[in-house]
């Protein structure tokens, strides 16, 4: 079993190692037409920078570092140029900016100018890289089912451990994390070989739905990886592997097991097959459980319009988007609490499920990070809907986003820097490339506005609650210590108080790792008191209350 | 205003401290030689098994004793003067109260066996004792637990959390027999070998051997056999840590002996927890109880009292919890190892060996007296008001299902479980469905 588990540590490593490794070889070579193509699509008009780089790029070939690079300095000399001149001609200057010249300019060229082995191997690198680390991880969690004994609770050694107590391998795992997050965000003119690897999976799956529905074929309608097919292909395959984790560890556990299994269920159907699906269709990419805010995108003009282009489904589409939001989500949360969304369906969440759930522990349960956390998530959701209203009502009053609004500022750069901050920085970087070091919710607890808005309706209208088993609780502290969410359970379950908090995402874990059998996650009653009440002396101590209306001295 | 002192800063010590804290403006001091802040003594194994921090051990923040104005001491008191209202600390200080409240817990039993204090040789109480644990682990390559209680199993577990080989003596002819009933008591026995620990029933030690520096290197059974090990956990059971108050005029049993205010013989001095000795059990309680909520409900009490509202301690129905190794256990209302004259039992066991639940009732009413579950979780508040309003078993059975605490989709026995009942005592009970009215009225 051992063996096991080591032989999947070595393919596994491997799997990465190639993967990693991959970016810094690769040869690309820019084809005439595809010059031809970037240019036009993107509109450059700098003479200059055309004939320079036409003469350093086309039929050449090189690294993806050195095409970036030749991009970006002959951008940078004709801008100079161009800006030297008495009369500026401003429409040629090519606007740079770190995180967004290498993804929207250098990209799309460099994309379809990949060459040699990692285009010519799809097959074989997909299996060295996705394969062995699938395989891998598998065989680095199966043997579990033995090696840990018999079914139970098994956090042995959690906090003795580098990877899951900040030690020096959660930190290097941090620093990948991150990393990737800054190439698919910013930079992914160099991760086109993990792209690669992919290929093949994407047009595979394209051409396996228009087979199967019997689409009509244009010329043309391949379907090529992206960054957001390597990015979801790759979520779906961790979360898949650390499912199988969970499905070990907490086999004793039924709410953990189909908890997972449907969180699983949705990321793979909706957030990955069903969009690839509509895409294939030539309808748009669509995430039907993804709800506003947290989908912020979802009223900004070109996501409307695209929609209501579509048709009737794109019609529906933004209906639902709305009645989800504005009717399923509050209902749904009265009835089940804010967990039917945050920990059973949520993609963010289903990530923190499980990748995320060996760094649980790493949340700080301070009082002070409550409050940081109240401002911070509060914020955000304020942030979301003034942007949204601005861009709805640019829209409504026909006024193009890119104009000036006030203090030289456009709806489009509202958008763009909660695209950034938020969306980019704090979901991506902050939210999932610091697991190992700030747990596995730091976004879901701090920064997800849809979150704040279950998070309001839990606390004040819904029938969910953990309940507090009368004067049960030993003060142990495992269930504050597995709160990735951060909560204090004990301080509640201590007072025999139920626990009733806006961030309580309902992962169930709490319950389980209690030794006593104090906390029950229920849909109950919505009797107001029976939620919240503090009792003067817990259950089991049957002093006369009635003498307490003496004088005290 | 009145000086209070409390002596020790576990659960019933320092919930004496809050509750004063909310009712008064006494200036609050508290004296503790073990440890500078509070801490949960039942999570000591989780920091040794490393699901936990120490620091996540402490129920309340650092800042938290400074903002409640209540006063932390580190040091050991070494004597009361009763007459001057006067401590002496082990620091060589001294420090003077108007009330003073004795909550120094417990320290683990050592019969006086030959090398009980060799090096390696621990009991399982003290965050000491963990520090001394963790140290002779390092090497440890078999260890030996004496004492077949809650306190053994958790020494038990850790160890083997380690991978290390563990033989556990057991004095008993089955685990905590005592206690459980034959039924839960041989599940036990199974599921403890499970975990391939070496689980030596009706043996007993008697002699521990030594090694050439100091260090315990064999225990000698009752048995006359020889069983190399260099950890030895001496964990069997604990007393009162009362020997420095042996002449301080304060009247002594095996704990510090006080009535149901919990005044001991001297005016304004208390005690509580697990230091405490009632002349006389409480129903059927012992006159000493050391489990947590004891401590804490002791430490509810003596506030209202010293907050000028006098107070019995009135602890409610019995109920208690534990875990062993993977199966937890709850206990409501008295179900003893051995049934009484008027008592009938019905057992119900899983076929997996990992649940059961054991109901103890009254033979001639019915009135059901007291229940031990395993691996199913029930519900506190429901069991205890099924014992105040003096349900039948009947009754209980068939609202079991109000009972059931399971986390949601676990598997429901109710069913299963009435089913023996009808079939060994000729009745036909339905199991009702669950009500959550029921569940949430006060009777
Ligand atoms: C390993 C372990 C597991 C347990 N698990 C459970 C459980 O699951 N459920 C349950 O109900 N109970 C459990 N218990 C029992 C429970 O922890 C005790 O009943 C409870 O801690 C007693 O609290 P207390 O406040 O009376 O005393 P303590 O917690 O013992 O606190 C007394 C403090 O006073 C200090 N002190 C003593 N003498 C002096 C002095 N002269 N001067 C200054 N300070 C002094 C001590 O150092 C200590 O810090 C467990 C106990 C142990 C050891
Ligand atoms: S309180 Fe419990 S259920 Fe809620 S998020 Fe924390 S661990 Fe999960
Ligand atoms: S895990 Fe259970 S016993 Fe421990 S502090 Fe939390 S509620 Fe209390």
């Amino acid at each position: 079993m051992k063996t096991i588990k080591n032989i999947g540590y070595v393919l596994t490593f491997l799997g990465f190692a190639f993967f990693i490794g991959s970016i810094f070889t690769g040869t690309y070579k820019v084809t005439p037409e595809a010059y031809q193509n970037w240019i036009e699509s993107k509109g450059i008009k700098s003479e200059v920078f055309i004939e320079n780089t036409k003469n350093d790029l086309v039929n050449q070939e090189m690294s993806s570092w050195q095409l970036s690079n030749i991009i970006i300095e002959n951008a940078k000399a004709s801008n100079e140029q161009i800006k030297s001149e008495k009369e500026i001609a401003w429409d040629k200057i090519i606007h740079l900016k770190w995180n967004k010249t290498s993804k929207e300019y250098i990209y799309p060229l460099i994309r379809n100018s990949a060459t040699g082995w990692f285009v010519n191997n799809t097959t074989l690198w997909f299996f060295i890289t996705f394969g062995f680390t699938i395989i891998g991880g598998l065989l680095v969690f199966l043997p579990d089912y033995k090696l840990l004994g018999p079914a139970g609770i098994k956090n042995n050694g959690i906090f003795q451990h580098s990877a899951t107590n900040r030690g020096i391998i959660g930190f290097i795992t941090a620093f990948f994390f991150i990393a990737f997050y800054f190439f698919l965000y910013f930079f992914p003119n160099y991760i086109i070989n993990p792209i690669l690897a992919v290929d093949g999976v994407s047009e595979g799956l394209n051409e396996f739905v228009k087979t199967f529905f019997n689409v009509e074929r244009k010329p043309n309608d391949g379907s090529p990886a992206s960054q957001w097919f390597l990015y979801g292909f790759m979520y779906c395959s961790v979360m898949t592997v650390f499912a199988v984790r969970m499905f070990i560890k907490y086999r004793h556990n039924k709410y953990q097991m189909i908890r997972t299994a449907v969180v699983l269920f949705f990321q793979i159907a909706f957030a990955f097959l069903i969009p690839e699906i509509l895409v294939a269709f030539n309808k748009p990419w669509f995430d039907f459980k993804n709800a506003w805010p947290l989908n912020y995108t979802f009223f900004f003009d070109w996501s409307i319009d695209g929609l209501i282009e579509s048709g009737n489904l794109g019609i529906f589409m933004f209906v639902w988007g709305i009645v989800l939001t504005l009717v399923v989500v509050p209902v749904m949360v009265y009835f089940y609490g804010k967990r039917w969304y945050c920990s059973w369906v949520c993609g963010c969440g289903g990530l923190a499920e499980t990748l995320g759930d060996p760094y649980r522990q790493l949340s700080d349960k301070s009082l002070f990070s409550w409050k940081i956390e109240r401002w911070l998530i509060h914020g955000v959701l304020l942030f979301a809907i003034v942007m949204t209203g601005l861009t709805l009502y640019l829209y409504l009053a026909e006024i193009p986003s890119w104009k000036e609004v006030a203090f030289g500022i456009s709806g489009y750069d509202i958008q763009t820097w909660y695209g950034f901050f938020i969306g980019s920085i704090f979901a991506g970087v902050i939210g999932t490339g610091f697991y190992p070091i700030l747990g596995n919710r730091t976004w879901c607890r701090f920064g997800c506005p849809l979150a704040a808005y279950l998070g309001l309706v839990q606390r004040f209208k819904s029938r969910f609650r953990i309940t507090t088993n009368g004067g049960q609780c030993i003060s142990c502290g495992n269930c504050s210590t597995y709160c990735e969410q951060g909560i204090d359970v004990r301080s509640y379950a201590q007072k025999g108080q139920n626990i009733v908090r806006s961030s309580c995402v309902g992962c169930g874990i709490c319950s389980a790792v209690c030794p006593r059998g104090v906390l029950k996650l229920e849909n109950g009653e919505d009797t107001g008191s029976s939620r919240t009440e503090i009792k003067e002396v817990l259950l089991g101590n049957d002093i006369d209350l009635l003498s307490m209306t003496k004088k005290n001295d | 205003m009145k000086n209070i002192v409390i002596i020790g800063n576990g659960i019933a010590g320092v919930t004496a401290a809050r509750h004063i804290r909310k009712k008064s403006d006494h200036k609050i001091t508290i004296i503790s030689g073990e440890t500078d802040y509070f801490f949960s003594r039942t999570a000591l194994m989780y920091v040794f098994m490393g699901h936990m921090k120490f620091e996540h051990t402490q129920p309340y923040e650092n800042w938290f004793w400074k903002k409640n104005r209540i006063e932390l001491v580190k040091a050991f008191v070494n004597k009361v003067n009763t007459e001057s209202k006067e401590l002496v600390l082990n620091n060589g200080e001294t420090l003077i109260y108007d009330d003073l409240i004795i909550a120094t817990g417990s320290k683990p039993n050592k019969f006086g066996w030959p090398g009980q204090d060799l090096k390696a040789v621990t009991g399982m109480y003290s965050k000491q004792d963990l520090d001394t644990i963790t140290e002779y682990s390092k090497d440890c390559t078999r260890a030996v637990i004496v004492g077949g209680g809650l306190i053994g199993i958790e020494m038990t577990e850790m160890l083997v959390s380690k991978n290390i080989p563990v033989t556990f003596l057991v004095r008993e002819a089955s685990f905590w027999n005592g206690v459980l009933p034959p039924g839960e008591s041989e599940m036990i026995n199974k599921h403890i070998k499970e975990h391939h620990i070496d689980l030596r029933l009706a043996t007993s030690m008697t002699e521990i051997l030594s090694d050439e520096n100091g260090r315990a290197k064999a225990i000698i059974t009752d048995k006359g056999e020889t069983i190399a090990c260099n950890l030895v956990g001496l964990t069997a059971g604990v007393s009162p840590n009362v020997d420095f108050l042996k002449d301080s005029g304060i009247e002594l049993g095996r704990g510090v002996k006080v009535n149901r205010k919990l005044e001991t013989n001297i005016p304004n001095i208390y005690a509580i927890g697990d230091c405490a000795e009632q002349h006389e059990g409480i129903g059927e309680r012992r006159p000493i109880e050391a489990v947590w909520y004891t401590g804490r409900m002791m430490g509810e009490t003596v506030a209202r009292t010293i907050c000028g509202t006098p107070s019995d301690y009135q602890p409610g129905h019995w109920f208690n919890s534990a875990k062993f190794l993977d199966i937890e256990y709850q206990t409501y209302g008295w179900i003893w190892a051995k049934p009484r004259e008027n008592e009938a039992r019905f057992y119900w066991e899983h076929k997996d060996g990992k649940k059961c639940i054991h109901i103890n009732y009254d033979k001639n009413t019915k009135a059901f007296i007291g229940i031990n579950n395993f691996g199913i979780r029930m519900r506190h508040n429901v069991f205890d008001k099924w014992l105040t309003e003096n349900r039948t078993i009947e009754y209980v059975l068939e609202h079991l299902k109000d009972a059931n605490f399971d986390p949601e989709f676990y598997v429901q026995h109710e069913r299963e479980i009435i089913q023996k009942f009808n079939t060994e005592n000729g009745t036909s009970l339905v199991a009702k469905k669950k009500s959550w009215k029921r569940i949430f009225q006060t009777s």
